[in-house]
């Protein structure tokens, strides 16, 4: 393949690639905070104990993660249809690509909000706080730096499922390693679309975590 | 007029090896306007006792009473808006770490609706009260534990709280700051009326600014009075414990059976004792032991002194040491 194919090809390809990252990660958080939210506060020792609920989500959240994605994103296809309007293409991985991450988000979610010091807490509670307040004004900002630090790690994990986009036909640097490389043996392209996947997860993360680490006041 | 009042309460945690009793039909009131201190050794049940006053922890028998109003009658909404009427501060001081000291001290007026622009000046003319107004920028981070703690204090103070608990405020700071963190809750007392109620195991603590005194051990109140009188005469082996320490070296030794007394310093007497009350007193007493002793922490002296046969002169005696408020107890075999 020439220079002149390549270039074009490649920069779809980001360009996929980080439309199916970005919006599937957005949606899936648009999910994922509430549910780890609820996890969080509906603990037994949480700020609105409410057992049933919290056993409940939790089950659900298990079962969605343990599915593996290439089976989710089958059995999903008839939801991806009534969602987007065909199971083909790009846009056809973004809704079993947020079912699959919002869950993991929502244990990410908890895991950045059971790190919230229980005094702060107890302090709020002190001050009449109400369990809404205390989840919008001391869990979620308290925890805003380990929540960011999370989005890395969910981000890049979801890029990497964007490979599986050739399976509905869709494109991106994943569909291009596989269908030149894998199945027409051209190495060099399937190389350079490999490179490019290693140079945006390097640039996500760690621009995720300076981010993270610039707006942590705990550090000095 | 008492401000909180605690009838015949209890608390009783269910843990898996079974229930453990935490406190047990705790009476008291505590008067408006007065410094009021509990003391107790770690696990008597003091931590649970202060979170019982405001409710963190629901009592699971009797009641709390604050300004006559039984807390356990009260809709969550209403417990909340009583809540707000009392501030408490912490060992661990509790502040947000994401925002800086200004936004600190604003957060209950947040958390009440008050317009930001007003709780602003509010927050800052409670930081000029704890002296950190220069500092209004900063994160907690960046503070000193003694600087934090006024943070905590100006934030319990926002929504013009008639009550302070502190759970062992001081506890994580080191004497010279607890002297200043403790007359700073003084001042708080005495300018703006506040009562303030304080849980902690230090008996300089007590010394320093409490009023009356509870003494809580197993879960019970021992016993409860004026910090004068509990401290210069323990009545419950507890408060001997607490106060005169429990050091019994001197009964290595054979003492003379005549009338005895233990006298306690603790370095806050300057004045010869014993020289005066010979001078003054014309009472001759004999010191038959004495050494030092570390008690909870803190260097005490003892001493043994045997007094003259004579009722008279020891009523003199006991008298004199009560008016200097020295810590004595009656030895006996």
């Amino acid at each position: 393949m020439s220079l002149q194919q390549m270039i074009p090809l490649m920069g779809k390809g980001v360009l996929e690639t980080l439309y199916m990252t970005l919006l599937s990660t957005a949606l899936a958080y648009v999910i994922g905070i509430p549910m780890g939210v609820v996890l969080v506060v509906t603990e037994p020792d949480g700020v609105a104990p409410l057992k049933g609920v919290h056993d409940t989500l939790g089950v659900i959240i298990n079962v969605f993660r343990s599915i593996p994605f290439i089976i989710l994103l089958f059995l999903m296809l008839p939801v991806t249809k009534a969602l987007v309007g065909t199971q083909i293409g790009s846009i056809a991985i973004i809704p079993p690509l947020t079912a699959s991450a919002a869950p993991y988000i929502a244990r990410m979610v908890e895991s950045s909000l059971k790190e919230v010091d229980g005094g702060v807490i107890e302090a709020a509670k002190s001050m009449g706080a109400s369990p809404w307040q205390i989840v919008t004004k001391v869990l979620l900002p308290e925890a805003r730096p380990s929540l960011l630090i999370g989005a890395a790690i969910v981000m890049t994990t979801v890029l990497g499922y964007t490979a599986m986009a050739g399976m509905t036909g869709g494109g991106g640097l994943g569909a291009i390693a596989a269908n030149y490389g894998y199945y027409r043996w051209q190495m060099g392209v399937m190389l350079v679309a490999t490179a490019l996947l290693v140079l945006i997860t390097q640039v996500i993360q760690e621009a995720w975590m300076k981010a993270a680490n610039a707006i942590d006041k705990r550090k000095r | 007029m008492s401000i909180i009042e605690l009838k015949n309460m209890g608390k009783t945690f269910s843990t898996a090896s079974g229930a453990v009793t935490a406190l047990e039909d705790i009476n008291l009131s505590i008067e408006e306007g007065e410094i009021f201190g509990i003391i107790g050794l770690s696990g008597a049940g003091k931590s649970t006792l202060v979170r019982c006053i405001n409710y963190l922890e629901v009592p699971t028998s009797g009641a709390v009473f604050f300004r006559e109003q039984n807390l356990g009658t009260l809709s969550d909404r209403d417990l909340r808006k009583a809540r707000s009427k009392m501030g408490m501060i912490f060992q661990q001081f509790n502040l947000l770490s994401q925002r800086n000291v200004l936004k600190n001290v604003t957060f209950p007026l947040e958390l009440t609706g008050t317009p930001r622009e007003e709780a602003e000046k509010k927050a800052l003319a409670l930081l000029k009260v704890v002296g950190l107004e220069e500092r209004a920028k900063a994160y907690p981070a960046q503070l000193s534990g003694g600087q934090k703690q006024r943070v905590a204090i100006a934030r319990a103070l926002a929504n013009d709280p008639k009550v302070i608990l502190c759970d062992e405020a001081t506890s994580a700071l080191d004497p010279k700051t607890t002297k200043q963190i403790l007359d700073l809750l003084k001042k708080i007392n005495r300018e703006m009326g506040v009562t303030v109620i304080v849980i902690t195991h230090e008996m300089k603590v007590i010394e320093a600014i409490c009023d009356r005194v509870a003494i809580i051990d197993a879960s019970h109140i021992a016993e409860c009075g004026a910090v004068s009188e509990v401290f210069s005469a323990p009545k419950t082996a507890i408060g001997k414990r607490l106060i005169l320490g429990e050091d019994k070296g001197y009964q290595q030794v054979s003492l003379p059976s005549g009338k005895k007394l233990r006298l306690v310093f603790d370095g806050n007497h300057n004045d010869p004792i014993i020289a005066v009350m010979a001078k003054q007193l014309g009472v001759l007493v004999n010191i038959v032991f004495a050494n030092l002793t570390e008690v909870e922490g803190r260097t005490i002296g003892q001493m043994i002194i045997e007094l003259p046969d004579d009722e008279t002169q020891y009523e003199t005696v006991i008298n004199f040491l009560k008016a200097r408020q020295v810590r004595y107890e009656e030895v006996r075999e």
